[in-house]
C-alpha cells in the first residue's frame, strides 16, 4: 500500500518536471510504536507515523535537494510537491554547476518486502511486564514498519520495507550493575524471548558477588559480539571512506600506508546480502553483494560514494554519502563461543563497552568505558563484576598483535538506534579473545 | 495554525488532560569544500505531537498528517496508550501538575541576507585555507534554522514561539608525513551556534577565520607531543563548553536519577540526597541554566510542556543546589527542578534536557590565570569526548594546546588529552576567568533518550584553571 501510494508520488513529480529537468526521490517512511519501561513499568508509549521525501532536482549539472514531511494523503501531499520543487527551483537559480556530480545512468529496479507476523503491540508489552516482575526493568520496545523508496526521472524504482520487532532492556541488581539483552526479529516468539530473558535473569544472580576495582594495566580479556561492535563502529566513522583515506584523515591511514597489519584472521566486508538494510543507497546505485573491506589483516577496500568517485576519477561502490560500512561482516574465528571462558583463563570478561572516541585518530587509538554485564574470570570461572575501566589502546594492536582468536559463531546486531527515525543496518559479528588490553583509570 | 488551534479544540477528548505540539520547521545547508559548492539540502520538518493523560496513564502519538482524520487518528492513538498504560506506568501521570500558560515568544530576530551572499562569504574563506600544499582538505559551511512551536492543552495552554539559528563553521586538516592535524572554528560540533542572524559570524570570528586556522593545522604539524603527568590545566572556553556539559550538565538530569536512561544515556553519580549541600567544586564553581540569554543556541520562554523559564542556580559557590528536572521528574522525585522538558522535534516526546547550562564568570584575567602556572598545559576547541555510563570518569581530548612554564605561554602543543573523575575534577578548579574570557558556545549535537533524539543546547563559560589534572598526548 505505502509502495502504491509512492509510485504515485513519482508519477506526479514525473508530471511536474519541464523537459529540461529531472529528479531523483528518496522515501523514508515508518509506523512505529516505542514503548520505555523503567523500574518493570511504563514510562513513555506511543506512536510515530510520519514519511518523508527528500526530491533531488536536476538542471544539466546544477542541483539541489530538499526533504518534507508527507501526510499520505495525495491532494494535501502534491500541493507540498509543488512547493518543494518551487523551492528547488528558487535555489538552483543561485547554484553554479557541480564538477563532482555524478548520476546514475543504468535502470535498476529492485523490491524487498520482509514479511512478517508479529501479534498487537500491547500483547508484547503484556509479555514483557510479566517476565520483568519483581525485577528492576529498563528498556524499550520498538516494533512496527519501516518502508525505504528511491525513483528518479529515468524510471528507475527501488522499494525495501520491513516490520520487525526489537526489545532492548536491561536488568539491575543495584547502582550501576546490570545485565543487558536484546530480542529482535520478524516473529515474535514467546519461547525464545522467555528464554533470552531467563538468561538475562541468571546471569543477574552474579551481581550477588561483590564487586571488584581493578588497578589500570594490562589485562588478557574477552569481548563479545556486542562489545566488539562499538570498537567496529569506530572504525566505520570514516574510517573506511575513500575521500577519508585520500585525504589522511582516516584511522586507517597508516594501515594503508601498510605502516601496520592487523591480524592475518581479520577479514571484515560490507554485506549487502544481509537484509539488514536496502541494496540501493540514496542516488539510486545498487550496492555490489559484497565488499571487501579487510582481507588477512590488510586493507583491500573502502566505501566510494558516487560523489568521491567522480571527484577522484575512480569506480563508485554504491556507498552513501557518508562512506560508512551498512552492514558490516566479520568473519568468524577458531574458538567455540561457550569455550570463551576457559578460553580466556585469567583476565576481563566484557559484555559491553560504551561512550568510544578517538583519543590518536592517525594512530588508531581508542579511549571507552566498559559498561553492564563485566567480570573478573580467573582460570576460566567468573569471580566477581567490575567496577566500570576506562580502557585507551590501539585498535592496531586489539586487532593486531594483541588478537589471541575470534569465535567460530557470529552474532547479528541490529542498528537499533532512532535519531529522526528508526535505523536500518548493523553488523555480523564473533566475540574476541585478546591477550591484552590497556585500562588506564 | 488558527484552523488547526480550532480542529484540537473541537476534537479534544474526555480525557483528564490532553495537549497538541506542533512544530513546523526550515533549514539550509549551504557547504563548501576545497573551493567547491557541495549539493545544497534543505529540510522542512512539519508535524504535531498529541499527548493524553487519562486515570493515571499516559501515550503519546506523532503524526505529519495534520488532516482532521491525522490528527483524529493521533488522538485515538494517544488514547489508547493511555488507557493501556493505567495502572502500569511508573507514576499517576493525572496526578502531575500541568502548565497553563498562555504568550509568545520570538528569539533574537535574523536580519535578512541572501543564499547568493552567504554562498560568496563562505567561497571567500574557503579560498584563503590553501596556504599551503600540506593543507589537503579545507571547507566551509552554514546552516540557517527557522522553527515556529505551538502548544495548546485542553487546559488552556496557548504557546506560540519563534527561533532563527544559525550555525557556521570552517575546518582545515594539514598532513605531512605520518602526521594529520585538523583545526576549526570552534570544534567540529560548531561551538559558535547562536540564536539569531548574519551578525553571528561577526561574533563567531568567522571573518579571516579560514587562514589563521589553516596557519594553526600547519604549526601543530611540527608542535610536540602534549606532555604527560599531572599538572595544572587551562581550559578555554571551546573545551570548557564540553567539560560542562558531559560532567556537569548529564550527571544532573533529574531523569538519569530517577533511572529512565540506565539502559542507554545511563544513570548519574549524583543522587537526590546530595542536593542542598554536596561540595560539587571548589567555592569558585557557580553554574547556572539560562534559557533566557537570547542568543545562546537553547533559548525559550517555555519548555515544551509549557513550563515557563527563568535563569535558575544549579550550584552556587561549589555547592550543589537542584538539579535539570522537568515539572514531571519534580513529581516524581519531590525536588524542586526547573523549566527543561524538551523534544529534538514533533515526532519525539519530551525529556530532561540541558538547555544552556553556563558558568558564571568569575575575577580573574587570562593573564593572571597564565601567570599563576609554573608548569601546565593551554588546551582549547574539543576534538574527543568519552564519560562513563554514571557520567563520572572522564576523557577529552582537544585540537590545540600549548605549554605554560613558569608563567608564561611556550611551546605549541599537539593532541592534548586529558582525564579525571567528574566527583573530583570541580574541586580542583582554582582560577575562573573573568568577563573578558567569556564566549557563549553551544552545539546542535547531543544525543539522549529511547527513541533517539539529538538536541540543541547551549553552554557559556570564562576560560578555567584547574589544579593538577592527569595530562598526555597521543602515539610515541
Amino acid at each position: 500500500m505505502m509502495q502504491d501510494y509512492f509510485r504515485q508520488l513519482v508519477s506526479f513529480l514525473q508530471s511536474q518536471i519541464t523537459p529540461s529537468e529531472q529528479f531523483t526521490c528518496w522515501l523514508s517512511a515508518e509506523e512505529t510504536d516505542f514503548v520505555r519501561f523503567n523500574r518493570s513499568a511504563i514510562r513513555q508509549p506511543g506512536h510515530v507515523a510520519q514519511i518523508i521525501l527528500r526530491v533531488q532536482l536536476l538542471i544539466g549539472r546544477r542541483h539541489a535537494s530538499s526533504s518534507v514531511n508527507l501526510c499520505g494523503q495525495m491532494e494535501q501531499d502534491y500541493s507540498a510537491l509543488i512547493e518543494t520543487l518551487a523551492l528547488l527551483r528558487e535555489q538552483l537559480r543561485d547554484l553554479p554547476e557541480d564538477p563532482h556530480l555524478l548520476m546514475t545512468t543504468e535502470v535498476r529496479h529492485s523490491s524487498h518486502i520482509q514479511r512478517s507476523s508479529l501479534p498487537p503491540t500491547q500483547d508484547m508489552v503484556n509479555e514483557i511486564l510479566e517476565a520483568a516482575g519483581g525485577l528492576d526493568m529498563v528498556g524499550i520496545l520498538t516494533t512496527g514498519t519501516q518502508y525505504r523508496g528511491f525513483a528518479n526521472s529515468q524510471g528507475q524504482q527501488n522499494w525495501f520495507e520491513t516490520h520487525n520487532v526489537n526489545v532492548d532492556w536491561s536488568l539491575f541488581h543495584s547502582g550501576d550493575k546490570a545485565v543487558k539483552s536484546n530480542y529482535a526479529g520478524f516473529e515474535w516468539d514467546t519461547k525464545e524471548f522467555q528464554q533470552k530473558f531467563d538468561a538475562a535473569r541468571k546471569q543477574l544472580a552474579l551481581f550477588a558477588l561483590p564487586a571488584i576495582s581493578i588497578p589500570p594495566g594490562s589485562y588478557r580479556a574477552y569481548l563479545t559480539p556486542t562489545a566488539l561492535n562499538e570498537l567496529l563502529m569506530m572504525l566505520n566513522w570514516a574510517g573506511f571512506s575513500e575521500k577519508s583515506l585520500r585525504t589522511h584523515q582516516s584511522c586507517l591511514r597508516r594501515l594503508q600506508a601498510k605502516d601496520v597489519s592487523l591480524h592475518t584472521d581479520v577479514y571484515l566486508s560490507e554485506d549487502s546480502l544481509a537484509g539488514l538494510e536496502p541494496i540501493f543507497q540514496s542516488q539510486g546505485f545498487i550496492k555490489p553483494d559484497s565488499i571487501e573491506l579487510i582481507r588477512a589483516g590488510e586493507l583491500c577496500g573502502s566505501m566510494i560514494s558516487p560523489r568521491t568517485a567522480k571527484e577522484y576519477g575512480i569506480q563508485s561502490n554504491g556507498a552513501n554519502p557518508d562512506e560508512s560500512a551498512k552492514s558490516l561482516r566479520m568473519r568468524g574465528g577458531t574458538i567455540p563461543m561457550n569455550e570463551a571462558l576457559q578460553q580466556l583463563g585469567t583476565g576481563i570478561y566484557i559484555s559491553n563497552l560504551w561512550y568510544l572516541n578517538f583519543s590518536d585518530r592517525t594512530n588508531c587509538r581508542i579511549t571507552g568505558m566498559t559498561r553492564f554485564a563485566s567480570f573478573w574470570v580467573e582460570n576460566g570461572e567468573i569471580k566477581a563484576p567490575l567496577n566500570v575501566m576506562r580502557f585507551d589502546e590501539s585498535l592496531f594492536r586489539i586487532l593486531g598483535d594483541d588478537l589471541v582468536a575470534l569465535t567460530q559463531e557470529t552474532e547479528t546486531i541490529m542498528d537499533d538506534r532512532s535519531y529522526g527515525e528508526r535505523h536500518t543496518g548493523g553488523a555480523i559479528l564473533p566475540g574476541v579473545l585478546l591477550k591484552a588490553m590497556r585500562f588506564v583509570l | 495554525m488558527e484552523s488547526l488551534k480550532k480542529l484540537f479544540a473541537e476534537l479534544t477528548p474526555a480525557v483528564d488532560f490532553c495537549s497538541m505540539r506542533i512544530v513546523d520547521e526550515r533549514s539550509e545547508d549551504i557547504s563548501v569544500r576545497q573551493n567547491i559548492l557541495q549539493p545544497l539540502t534543505s529540510a522542512r520538518s512539519h508535524g504535531a505531537m498529541i499527548s493524553v493523560i487519562h486515570q493515571g496513564g499516559y501515550g503519546y502519538a506523532a503524526t505529519s498528517d495534520l488532516s482532521r482524520s491525522g490528527i483524529q487518528q493521533a488522538i485515538r492513538r494517544s488514547s489508547n496508550w493511555a488507557k493501556i498504560s493505567a495502572g502500569k506506568s511508573v507514576t499517576d501521570f493525572s496526578a502531575i501538575p500541568q502548565s497553563a500558560a498562555q504568550g509568545t515568544y520570538q528569539g533574537p530576530a535574523s536580519k535578512p541576507w541572501s543564499r547568493a551572499d552567504m554562498i560568496g562569504l563562505l567561497m571567500q574563506e574557503s579560498a584563503t585555507c590553501h596556504i599551503d600544499d600540506r593543507i589537503v582538505d579545507w571547507g566551509a559551511a552554514a546552516t540557517s534554522i527557522r522553527t515556529d512551536q505551538w502548544f495548546f492543552s485542553s487546559n488552556g495552554a496557548d504557546i506560540y514561539q519563534h527561533f532563527d539559528y544559525l550555525i557556521p563553521n570552517i575546518s582545515v586538516t594539514a598532513h605531512h608525513g605520518n602526521e594529520t592535524q585538523t583545526r576549526t572554528l570552534g570544534g567540529q560540533y560548531n561551538g559558535f551556534c547562536h540564536q539569531g542572524g548574519i551578525e553571528i559570524l561577526q561574533q563567531a570570528g568567522f571573518y579571516g577565520a579560514g587562514i589563521k586556522i589553516a596557519q594553526e593545522a600547519i604549526d601543530l604539524l611540527s608542535a610536540q607531543n602534549c606532555p604527560s603527568g599531572h599538572m595544572d590545566l587551562l581550559l578555554l572556553p571551546e573545551q570548557m563548553m564540553l567539560q560542562i556539559h558531559e560532567s556537569i550538565g548529564h550527571p544532573l538530569e533529574l531523569d538519569r536519577i530517577l533511572g529512565d536512561e540506565r539502559n542507554f544515556a545511563g544513570t548519574s553519580f549524583v543522587t537526590p540526597e546530595m542536593f542542598g549541600h554536596f561540595q560539587y567544586g571548589s567555592a569558585l564553581l557557580n553554574v547556572t541554566h539560562d534559557p533566557q540569554r537570547a542568543e545562546e543556541f537553547a533559548s525559550y520562554r517555555w519548555d515544551d510542556d509549557g513550563t515557563p523559564a527563568e535563569k535558575t542556580w544549579l550550584i552556587k559557590d561549589g555547592i550543589l543546589q537542584r538539579p535539570l528536572g522537568s515539572a514531571l521528574s519534580q513529581a516524581r522525585s519531590g525536588m524542586a527542578g526547573l523549566a527543561n522538558s524538551r523534544a529534538c522535534d514533533w515526532n519525539r516526546p519530551p525529556i530532561d534536557r540541558m538547555a544552556n547550562l553556563n558558568i558564571e564568570p568569575g575575577e580573574s584575567s587570562l593573564q593572571q590565570m597564565i601567570a599563576s602556572v609554573e608548569h601546565g598545559v593551554l588546551m582549547n576547541t574539543n576534538v574527543s569526548w568519552s564519560i562513563d555510563d554514571s557520567r563520572n570518569k572522564f576523557q577529552f581530548g582537544c585540537e590545540y594546546g600549548r605549554l605554560i612554564e613558569n608563567g608564561e605561554l611556550t611551546g605549541l602543543i599537539k593532541n592534548p588529552n586529558y582525564r579525571g573523575i567528574s566527583e573530583s575534577f570541580w574541586r580542583s578548579l582554582k582560577m575562573v576567568g573573568d568577563a573578558s574570557t567569556y564566549a557563549v558556545m553551544g552545539t546542535p549535537f547531543c544525543g539522549k533518550g529511547e527513541p533517539s533524539q539529538v538536541i540543541r543546547v547551549g553552554h557559556a563559560s570564562p576560560a578555567c584553571l584547574f589544579d593538577q589534572v592527569e595530562v598526555f598526548g597521543g602515539e610515541l
